[in-house]
């Protein structure tokens, strides 16, 4: 009886539904213009828009499931998980998934997005000089990057593990994954820095020269293994990261194991490659994958290190100086679709890895 | 007996090799941080770890004045020993001393004697100038004084916290209300739309700059703290949706039943139970969201562009490294001052931090 409304009550829940998603729209959309335009203290705007932040967004969630109460039980079950997921799926919608759809068309147009010019773009990408040092560099990133970061992020944890200040020598080699790579590409610049002359502020420079080498300037001069100088900052950065993973796996494997290959005379070499590296195979995999999507997208410390000049261009710098220096949209949008074909086996290992955990 | 003495051996070899690891990692900060606490002259002189005692020659008393006529291009002799110009010039070491010309034309040699030493001049100058927009006096390695504009750092910290609060809190609520309904709500379309959040996850931004930034400029969008904030909310509503479903669909059954047999609504269950029983979960993504704004600059470059009333840390520091890239005493404080937030998270929140660090780190 109760699911069984009648039609009064039933016109009366859609008017006020719609009212509410009306009056959503207009206050939204005037909050909306509001911080557009606004032109206040930054601290009151920070203010206001955490509050909208908070109250706002809440109170769009609250009111639109008040109006789908006024439905009959069987309508609301049905519209009640759009009114939860809609605000994510929308702005995902907006501003990521169709954004790549348009990317992809994008790319196959010419520089300023008029004519169709088919694969001329990727013909291109992959024959330009400066695209093709681009795309040798990133793979240089990926490759001597991730192989760093996962070796010198396993040997810390091993390391770590044996030793009597774990938390300690964890927390240090942990730390610069806090900071941002634009403050690191600054303490990386500190430490290249080159002067003419015999007093050397960086402090590479001043090691080199007490054992009476020449000072160089690191990340311009000596093409290609400036780019090398650039990828060390990565590791810096990036072990950190290996580090944790590869200390909780390694505390995982069995005490047992360890102690009768150990009473079997085998050594701490071999225990590590015979016994612990198989098993936490699975991690190693995982945070080499993980490292690898991230060092394909690098930007932020060739862009503050060197611009991009002396031959260290990677993609993400390509693209953005083609799209946002010579507005090259086409070229652009092709560099951008060339990092997404890139990650798009960890983009299916991922999802079946989802399926098979049972996830759906 | 013999292999627990062998076993504690090793750990000192261990001990001591992590030692010098952690060394190497921490010495780059440590020579930032040192740095922007000396004195703009002193940084281009001499290099940050002179601040530590160590042994220089220093000038003593002792001076030796050779008569004038000393022909300098031949041989000239000092206390019964023959050094060229050029040695002199270098500085030549004789018994614990060294010899140096104090003054070539009044034919002046110094006689050095090696001292421990501190260059531990410190000040607060630098982060002073470098926050302030106005002008100030330069103290340059010659003596010379010349002007320069603070670089209005403190505009900048308060931009970026204006960005990165809300870019924070409005998509971790967001995702979280989603988080719910993809673990505990059946609907058509919700496998679809998940399995679209989880290829979201690992994608490169850089597909979706270009569409966005037209639609920006086409809703004015461009420069605006909105524009920013909606475009990190949705940068990091997959991973935050994808960290925050893992958690929600964890929760025991029970717990639902039990309050949907209490009358409860979804509404209800999500703001009363699920949200409160969160608060580790969404401490840990909360933080991972913030450090990923606070430390970001790719979006911000794309869509702040050269708003300077709206421009952040990480734009403004890469702006100066570019135009100022000798002025030491500006970038070490600048850099560091862009450190202060997350190395403060980093030591007060390491659990959360951590974890929030080992689910995000797929991110774009």
């Amino acid at each position: 009886m109760g699911t069984q409304a009648k039609p009064g009550i039933r016109l009366r829940a859609v008017l006020i539904s719609l009212g509410i998603l009306l009056a959503n729209i207009v206050v939204n959309g005037l909050i909306f213009l509001f911080f557009r335009d606004s032109t206040l203290n930054p601290l009151l705007t920070a203010v206001l828009a955490v509050l909208w932040g908070v109250v706002g967004v809440y109170l769009i969630y609250y009111t639109l499931t008040f109006a789908a109460e006024k439905y009959p039980d069987k309508i609301r079950g049905r519209i009640l998980p759009f009114i939860f997921v809609g605000p994510a799926v929308l702005l995902l919608g907006w501003l990521l998934v169709l954004p790549a759809l348009r990317t992809l068309y994008l790319s196959f147009f010419d520089a300023s997005s008029d004519k169709f010019v088919g694969l001329a773009n990727y013909a291109a990408v992959f024959s330009d000089r400066l695209l093709g040092t681009a795309l040798r560099n990133n793979l240089l990133w990926v490759f001597v990057g991730t192989l760093a970061c996962v070796a010198f992020g396993l040997l810390i944890a091993i390391l770590a593990d044996r030793s009597s200040y774990e938390k300690t020598a964890k927390s240090i080699i942990f730390m610069p994954m806090a900071i941002s790579f634009v403050a690191a590409g600054v303490i990386w610049k500190f430490v290249y820095y080159y002067q003419p002359g015999d007093e050397q502020i960086g402090l590479l420079n001043a090691i080199v020269t007490y054992f009476g080498g020449q000072p160089q300037a690191w990340t311009s001069m000596i093409q290609p293994w400036n780019n090398f100088f650039l990828i060390l900052i990565l590791i810096w950065m990036q072990t950190g990261f290996a580090m944790v993973i590869f200390s909780a796996a390694i505390k995982g494997v069995p005490d047992d194991i360890l102690e009768a290959a150990r009473v079997d005379g085998s050594g701490e070499i071999r225990i590590f490659f015979r016994i612990i590296i198989p098993f936490i195979s699975t991690t190693i995999l995982t945070v080499t994958t993980t490292i690898i999507v991230f060092t394909l997208k690098i930007f932020d410390v060739v862009m503050v290190m060197t611009g991009g000049q002396y031959d260290t261009e990677v993609v993400a710098t390509q693209f953005y100086r083609q799209f946002f220096m010579y507005r090259n949209f086409g070229y652009g949008s092709t560099l951008a679709i060339v990092l997404l074909i890139a990650v798009l086996p960890v983009i299916f290992v991922n999802l079946r890895q989802f399926r098979k955990q049972g996830g759906f | 007996m013999v292999g627990s003495k062998k076993r504690k051996g090793n750990k000192a070899v261990v001990n001591i090799v992590l030692g010098i690891i952690c060394f190497i990692w921490l010495v780059p900060t440590l020579g930032l941080f040192i740095s922007s606490f000396r004195p703009a002259a002193d940084i281009l002189q001499t290099g940050w770890w002179k601040v530590f005692p160590h042994q220089e020659w220093k000038a003593s008393d002792d001076v030796i004045r050779l008569s004038k006529d000393v022909d300098l291009r031949g041989p000239i002799e000092v206390n019964g020993k023959t050094y060229t110009d050029a040695q002199l010039k270098a500085g030549v070491v004789e018994g614990g001393k060294r010899l140096m010309w104090e003054n070539r034309r009044a034919r002046m040699i110094s006689v050095q004697t090696e001292g421990w030493v501190t260059k531990s001049n410190l000040t607060t100058e630098n982060y002073k100038n470098v926050l302030s927009g106005k002008e100030y006096k330069l103290k340059k390695a010659d003596g010379s004084e010349t002007v320069q504009k603070g670089s209005g750092l403190s505009q900048a910290f308060l931009n970026t916290l204006t960005i990165a609060v809300p870019a924070t809190i409005i998509p971790v609520l967001i995702a979280s209300f989603a988080a719910y309904a993809f673990a505990w709500l059946r609907f058509p379309g919700r496998k679809t739309m998940f399995v679209t959040i989880i290829a979201m996850l690992v994608i490169p931004l850089q597909v979706a700059l270009i569409p966005v930034l037209k639609d920006y400029t086409a809703l004015g969008l461009n420069g605006s703290y909105l524009g920013i904030w909606l475009a990190h909310t949705a940068f990091g509503l997959p991973l935050v949706t994808y960290f925050m479903y893992n958690f929600i669909s964890q929760l025991p059954k029970d717990l639902f039943e039990s309050a949907f047999i209490d009358g409860a609504s979804h509404f209800t269950i999500f703001s009363r139970l699920i949200l409160p029983l969160s608060v580790p979960a969404l401490a840990s993504i909360g933080i991972f969201q913030f450090l990923w704004v606070w430390n970001d600059y790719l979006v911000s470059l794309i869509f702040i562009g050269n708003q300077p009333n709206v421009q952040v840390m990480s734009m403004k520091i890469a702006d100066l490294v570019g135009s100022r890239g000798n002025d030491w005493h500006l970038l070490t404080s600048a850099a560091f001052i862009s450190m202060l937030m997350p190395l403060a998270i980093f030591f007060l929140l390491q659990k959360y931090f951590v974890r929030g660090l080992m689910g995000g780190s797929v991110k774009g």
